[in-house]
Formats: structure tokens, C-alpha cells, sequence
């Protein structure tokens, strides 16, 4: 396996050695600027909104989208294999994981996009390589910026205009330029009383104040917008108490409470946040021993999110404008290995779903019998997926973003 | 920008070099701070003993137990380890800490406690002397060694995870190796091979690739210890290492060039780490007002804990847990780091989320104090912060209760930020 992007490059993308746009870290949202923001020029009506979720670890396409009615597939997978019976029939032979209910009930009303056999060539197995390439949008070259970042740079650099979720910023976020805003989930039970005053007192800009000291008091003052803006939208930190078995597979990083962050988003999107792209994500997919209960337990926590979110969504006409891209750094290998897990593999399904994704599959499934070296072969390229969105979405030139790739997928947004 | 005073140097020392100081400790000035900072920690504590991992088993019970097994024996090392950190009051559990994070291996995947036990031993043992031992010691360390995936680097199949990482991220830094050079590297590790029920990694020499490699312009069949001295001669080595000490212990600002010059004369032929930490305690921006650190999430809540005179063992298992999650909160869990690369820094830790589990933390420990504050001056000396603003003073004054006073107090800017 030839590795033209390196790890260091990851590294470097997720702040270890600081570079570019995230030397400085990213802009840490201040709520008030982006509720003025809302307020000055909010979303505009019929603009898309791209919302990405990463499922961190390497999620198993085959338990994902099973072909369960493939001898191939039962043969490599004595007993790690969906029988035709267990699955969610979407027709093709191909079946849901039964943990994927509320994608089910999507699929039946158009609602649901499956691309299938989704890689780049030459596929690598690192974890961090190839989820660098997913978020840098580039396989041959190392480059220091992820493509929603070039993004961000081509619309005017404006860090709001990009938002992630989660506790840290992820590279697909970082531009040459200029860093999407980072929005950290937590907990947002505030004493009341005496206390709660006091502690809301902390957050008071200080003439002259130390750098480093007035960022800890403005973070104070975010947390107390942030309450009284996202309200019970945002859930306790405290309930998410880790999970044993999700550990077996999360040593990729990522992170959980898919369904808190994305409460989160369909407030801002709701609220007319100019906002237009957000990350989330999801960690745990690196299921290389007892996958089936681990694997079925995260998509089910998948799935109540995001049906959660595709129905909120529906509630209002921002929330049709939106797009959710639902992706993982690779699939797995098709054979099942000793430890009732698999290891590392290629290319995977994306889902794509939201009012403007038109419903079905796209790209071809890949062959079981006609293997690389033991993995599946990609048919359809990631970019082409991302060209589909910026342009489609995003209203951008996908030239600009990504550089060395034409070829996108006609036909999957409305 | 001002130097500090005795009192605030001393401050800072605790702070920097240790987990923070105790309520007395500043009475006693800068140099008695660092002449105690400084000295060989006795072993005081009694060791823990962790039983290695069961061995993995087909029966879903036996599984289960092992499961729930090692997650008991993970909480006993987190506790044992926080425990030791409030308690010790020399450099040597700072840095135990600075090295977990240096080196970051996360039980997430290594899945042994009893292993992460033994990295721990480690850092404690060899992390104040001559860091050519330590590095020594971690390269053929079995936690570091199941996490970068040492298992799988054979002679014929090399992985390059090990040998990258601890070029990139423990020993040289970026740009100072090529990609051949890892490739080389991990030939040179191959063979390296960690049983789950031993405390030691074995060279399996059918698995080791004893042909000649070539790493860093040096020929040679190495074996893992001259492979380290090898990259450790570089000469940007030395640079790397006080660079990344610097980091942690004294500001996000990297070194002026002549500081890098005089911190590296101190690491020496010796690549001893105690006299790094004396010579940055000499360096004038180590003096300066404005060489200020946010603190990690794990050093503001020993800190805290110090300053209040709680000790871990005294904390009920409830307690315990809830500092878990509050540690969790502010986005730092002891023993899981979120990758090799370590835990962010600076900024990362002023996120609105970590400003709740604080509160919930800070309120945790006042109620269990026996610290009475009555008002802002009282807690100051308390927390030993030079001095609050007039708005920490304001908010100080909204609560008259003093376990109020303690929570308000420990989240003020100017105690969450070391000075």
C-alpha cells in the first residue's frame, strides 16, 4: 500500500504541530455574534445547508448496506454475516442493518440517498491517512487544508459561514486562510440564585485583562448565551457515560451524543444562522473484534439521530434547504478475521439524505468475488460526491475546491 | 511586561513544575519552591498491583467478566494515579504527567491496565533523568507497543505506525526524517512482540529483520536501543525535546532562539530533564508577568484539590465518579488520551462546554473542604492567586456562602489561567 499522504500531515491538520489557519486556533463562537449574525443576514431563503457527519473508525459498509443474499458474502462471514431475513430489504439484493429503522422508513419515502462502493484509488488502510484524504479531498497530495476549508476560503473567509459540533475542530474545517467557527457541546445546567449571578459575573470583560484570562471570561459569557439561546436543545454532558463495548472500536477517535449535536444544528439552521455548512460526528466504527453488537448499537444510535433530525428538518423551510452526507474513512475488509471483527478495508456506502436528496441508489455495488487484494474495489469517487454538494449546495464552483478531480453523480440532489 | 515577585515565582513554580501549590507553600519563597520541586521524590505511596489481562476467551461470560474486569482495574489506576498527583509535592508526578501526554497512549486501545500501570512506572522511574533512557525504555514499552501497533511489525510485513511516531512525535520532530527513513526504522523494530500476561516486550527473532538498515545516514543492524541512540544524536533532537517541555510547562509561545541554545547546553550529553527544568526556571521569560499557560483540565482539578487540602482518598465513590465525568466534560480523561498525538492545548480548553463541568467540579470540592472562606481575600490566599481583578472581586461579592466563595473562586479567569 503506497501512502502519498502521511500521517504527519493529519497530525499537523489536527493541531499537534500547529499549521495554517489552525496556528491560531479556530474562532470559538460567540453566540452573540452569531445570533447578530442571524439577525443581520440570515440565511437566505433557497440557500442549501451541508451538514456532514463522519463516522470515525472505519464504518463496515457490507453490515451496513448488506448483500445479504449473496453466497459470497455469508462465506466470508460465517458469523458475522446478516441473514437475507434480519435485513431491511431496499431491493438489489441489498438489505439495511436492522439497527437502520428510521432509514428504512426514509428509503420508503424517496427520502434516502445510498451511494454505493464510495473509495479513491488506491485506497490506504491507516485510519488517518485515509481519513485525512476524505477531509482533504486529496489522495495523491498531501496538502494542509481540508476541502470545506478551501471552501470557506473561496467565500470570503468567514468563519461563521463554516461550524463544527464537536469538542475540536476537525481538518476538513481548516483552510489556508481561515478556520470554521467551533461550536464545543457540553452540559448547560447553570446554578441559579446567589451562585449563578456570581459565577455569570466571571464572564464581565476586564480592561487590560491578560489575553488567555479574557478568553477564559468570554467563554463564560458564550456558556450563558449559549443556555439561554439552545435552551433544553443541548444535552447534559453528564448522561453520556461512556460505553464499554462502543470502546472496542474507537481507538480512531470521534466523537458521541450524535443526537445532542445535532439538536444543536437544527436550532442554528432553525434560528436562520447564516451558516452553511456544519460537522458532526460519530467515533466507535473500528470494530475489529465482536463487531456485530457493537456496530448494530452505534447505527441504531445513528439512526435515531438522524431521523430525529431529516423530521425536524422537514418543520420549516430552512430546515428543507438542508443536506445531510453521512460518510467513514473506509469500509472493512470482507473477510471477517479470527476475532469476530474485521479489519481495515476499502470503499463503503454514503447516505445522503434531506428534502433536496432525490431517494434510491446510486453507483454500483461492489463486487464480492472481484477483490483487491482481499478488499473491495471502488466505483463511485468520494469527490464526486463533494463536487455534487458544493455545486449543488453550496452554489460553489467544485474547480475551486477540489483541484485535480472532474466527475460528479447527476441526478442525486433535486 | 513586569517580572514576577518572589511570591509569584514561587507561585509559578508550584504551578509549572508541580501540581500547584498548598495553602504556606508561598511563605517559603522561589528557591526553597524550587529546591523542593527539584528533589528526588522518595516513594512514598504504596505501589498498586494490577493483575495482567485474562486471556481472550470464545464464551460470552468469561468476556464479560473480563470486560467489566479491566474497566475496575482502569478506574483503580486513574484513581491511584490522581491520588499520587494530589499528594506528591515534587516534579517527578508533573512530569510522570507532562511524559503520559508526551508519549500519549490510550487504554481505549490497548485495553490494559496492567500495561498502561507499567508505562506509568515508567515515565515516574525514569521521566526527571536522562531522557535517552526513557526513550529507550518506551520504545519496546508494551502499551506503547500494542497502541502503535508494534505486534503487527515483522520482518517482511513491517507496520510503520511505531517507528513514525517516535520520530514525528516523541524524539525528533517533523521534517528532521524521511520517508524512507521510517520505512528503515520500522524494519529496525520489527519483531518486537507484547505476550498479554507479561509485563515485559520480547524480541521474537523469527519475527526481526536482522539485515542492515539505514536510518537517519547511520548503516547498520540495529537493534532497538541503537536505533534510538541513532535518532536521538540528531542533532534537532535535543531542540525537539526542550521545545515540547517548553510547551507544556511554561507557554504555548515557543523559546526565543537563545533560550532554545541555553536549554539545550542544560539537556547536555546527559539529555538530563531536571536540569532542563532548572535552566527554564532561570530563563527570563520564565520571570515575565505575561508567560502565562492555561491549565489542563487535569492540573486545574489537582491543583484545586491541593489548594483545599481534599485528599483523593477521601473522596467516596460517588465523588470519584463524578470527577470522572466532570473530567470528561472538560475534555480530559487520564489514561485516554484522544490520540497520539496528545491533548490540545491553550484555547482548546475555554470551550463553553468545559465551563459547566467545571462549575459542577469546583462546587464538588468546596463541599468538601474544610476551608471556610469567608470573602474574596480569603479566598485568594486560599487559591493562592496573586491577585483578583475588579471584576472577579464583584462576582466574589454576589456569595457570602463559602463553598460558593471556593467554586466562583477556582473558575475565575485568573485561577483557571496560571499566571
Amino acid at each position: 500500500m503506497t501512502a502519498k499522504l502521511t500521517r504527519r500531515h493529519f497530525l499537523t491538520l489536527s493541531g499537534v504541530t500547529a499549521a495554517g489557519a489552525l496556528a491560531y486556533g479556530a474562532t470559538r463562537v460567540d453566540w452573540d455574534d452569531l445570533l447578530s449574525a442571524a439577525a443581520d443576514s440570515p440565511l437566505a431563503s433557497g440557500a442549501g445547508v451541508l451538514v456532514v457527519v463522519t463516522l470515525y473508525g472505519g464504518n463496515d459498509g457490507l453490515n451496513t448496506v448488506v448483500p445479504a443474499a449473496d453466497s459470497a458474502y455469508q462465506d466470508a462471514r460465517p458469523d458475522l454475516a446478516y441473514r437475507p431475513e434480519e435485513v431491511l430489504d431496499l431491493g438489489d439484493g441489498l438489505g439495511l442493518n436492522p439497527g437502520l429503522k428510521g432509514l428504512k422508513g426514509l428509503w420508503d419515502e424517496k427520502g434516502l440517498a445510498v451511494v454505493r462502493g464510495v473509495g479513491y484509488p488506491t485506497p490506504d488502510h491507516s485510519h488517518f491517512r485515509s481519513m485525512a484524504i476524505w477531509q482533504t479531498a486529496s489522495p495523491r497530495t498531501s496538502v494542509p487544508t481540508g476541502w470545506l476549508g478551501r471552501w470557506l476560503d473561496t467565500t470570503g473567509a468567514d468563519p461563521l459561514r463554516a461550524l463544527s459540533v464537536e469538542p475540536v475542530l476537525p481538518p476538513m474545517l481548516a483552510g489556508a486562510k481561515t478556520a470554521a467557527a467551533s461550536l464545543p457541546l457540553g452540559g448547560l445546567k447553570l446554578p441559579t440564585g446567589k451562585l449563578g449571578e456570581a459565577f455569570q459575573a466571571l464572564g464581565t470583560p476586564s480592561a487590560g485583562e491578560e489575553p488567555w484570562q479574557a478568553r477564559a471570561a468570554k467563554s463564560i459569557t458564550d456558556l450563558h448565551s449559549a443556555a439561554r439561546i439552545l435552551g433544553g436543545a443541548v444535552h447534559d454532558a453528564a448522561e453520556d457515560d461512556p460505553d464499554e463495548k462502543r470502546d472496542k472500536g474507537a481507538s480512531a477517535g470521534g466523537a458521541s451524543a450524535l443526537g445532542a449535536q445535532l439538536d444543536a444544528v437544527a436550532a442554528l439552521i432553525e434560528a436562520e444562522v447564516p451558516t452553511r455548512a456544519y460537522s458532526v460526528s460519530l467515533g466507535g466504527f473500528d470494530t475489529h473484534a465482536d463487531e456485530r453488537d457493537t456496530q448494530q448499537r452505534l447505527l441504531t444510535e445513528l439512526d435515531t439521530a438522524l431521523t430525529a433530525f431529516a423530521k425536524r428538518l422537514k418543520g420549516t423551510d430552512r430546515g428543507r434547504q438542508a443536506v445531510v452526507l453521512v460518510y467513514s474513512e473506509f469500509g472493512r475488509r470482507v473477510h471477517a478475521n479470527a476475532s469476530d471483527g474485521t479489519d481495515h478495508g476499502t470503499a463503503g456506502p454514503v447516505f445522503l439524505l434531506g428534502a433536496p436528496v432525490k431517494g434510491g441508489f446510486f453507483g454500483d455495488q461492489p463486487s464480492l468475488t472481484d477483490l483487491d487484494n482481499g478488499d473491495l474495489k471502488q466505483t463511485t469517487d468520494f469527490r464526486d460526491i463533494y463536487a455534487t454538494v458544493l455545486q449543488d449546495v453550496l452554489d460553489t464552483d467544485p474547480g475551486k475546491v477540489i483541484e485535480d478531480h472532474r466527475g460528479r453523480i447527476d441526478g442525486l440532489l433535486l | 511586561m513586569a517580572d514576577l515577585d518572589d511570591r509569584a515565582l514561587a507561585r509559578r513554580l508550584h504551578d509549572r513544575f508541580g501540581f500547584g501549590p498548598r495553602p504556606g507553600d508561598l511563605d517559603r519563597g522561589a528557591d526553597d519552591a524550587l529546591g523542593r520541586l527539584l528533589t528526588a521524590a522518595p516513594a512514598a505511596t504504596p505501589a498498586l498491583q494490577l493483575a495482567p489481562p485474562a486471556a481472550p476467551t470464545k464464551d460470552k461470560q468469561a468476556k464479560q467478566d473480563a470486560n467489566a474486569a479491566r474497566a475496575a482495574d482502569e478506574k483503580k489506576l486513574l484513581s491511584w494515579w490522581l491520588g499520587r498527583m494530589v499528594a506528591t509535592d515534587t516534579a517527578q508526578e508533573r512530569l510522570t504527567w507532562f511524559w503520559h501526554g508526551h508519549f500519549a497512549t490510550s487504554e481505549q486501545k490497548v485495553r490494559s491496565p496492567f500495561h498502561m500501570l507499567g508505562q506509568n512506572e515508567a515515565f515516574r522511574r525514569l521521566g526527571a533523568g536522562d531522557f535517552g533512557e526513557l526513550a529507550k525504555a518506551l520504545v519496546v514499552d508494551p502499551a506503547l507497543i500494542l497502541w502503535l501497533d508494534g505486534n503487527d511489525n515483522r520482518s517482511g510485513a513491517p507496520n510503520e505506525n511505531l517507528a513514525r511516531e517516535f520520530m514525528e512525535l516523541f524524539t525528533l520532530g517533523i521534517g528532521h526524517y524521511s520517508e524512507t527513513d521510517v520505512r528503515e526504522a520500522a524494519r529496525a523494530l520489527t519483531g518486537w512482540t507484547v505476550k498479554r500476561d507479561s509485563a515485559q516486550a520480547v524480541l521474537t527473532a523469527k519475527r526481526h529483520d536482522d539485515k542492515p538498515q539505514t536510518v537517519l545516514g547511520v548503516t547498520s543492524s540495529f537493534t532497538a536501543a541503537s536505533f534510538v541512540d541513532t535518532v536521538l544524536a540528531k542533532p534537532e533532537s535535543a531542540a525537539f525535546v526542550v521545545g515540547r517541555l517548553w510547551f507544556r510547562l511554561v507557554s504555548a509561545t515557543p523559546p526565543a532562539p537563545d533560550a532554545v541554545d541555553r536549554l539545550v547546553a542544560a539537556y547536555g550529553a546527559k539529555r538530563d530533564v531536571t536540569a532542563v527544568l532548572r535552566a527554564i526556571a532561570a530563563e527570563p521569560a520564565f520571570r515575565s508577568a505575561d508567560t502565562t499557560l492555561v491549565k489542563q483540565p487535569v492540573e486545574w482539578v489537582v491543583g484545586l484539590m491541593r489548594a483545599l487540602d481534599v485528599r483523593w482518598e477521601s473522596l467516596d465513590d460517588k465523588a470519584v465518579k463524578q470527577l470522572g465525568t466532570g473530567l470528561r466534560g472538560m475534555g480530559q480523561v487520564p489514561l485516554r488520551p484522544p490520540s497520539v498525538g496528545g491533548w490540545a492545548a491553550g484555547g482548546a480548553w475555554l470551550t463553553t462546554a468545559a465551563g459547566v463541568a467545571r462549575l459542577t467540579v469546583a462546587r464538588l470540592l468546596a463541599a468538601r473542604t474544610a476551608s471556610k472562606p469567608a470573602d474574596a481575600e480569603a479566598a485568594r490566599v486560599l487559591l493562592s492567586v496573586d491577585a483578583w481583578s475588579d471584576r472577579t472581586r464583584d462576582a466574589l461579592a454576589k456569595v457570602d456562602k463559602p463553598e460558593d466563595v471556593i467554586a466562583v473562586a477556582a473558575c475565575a479567569p485568573e485561577y483557571v489561567v496560571s499566571r
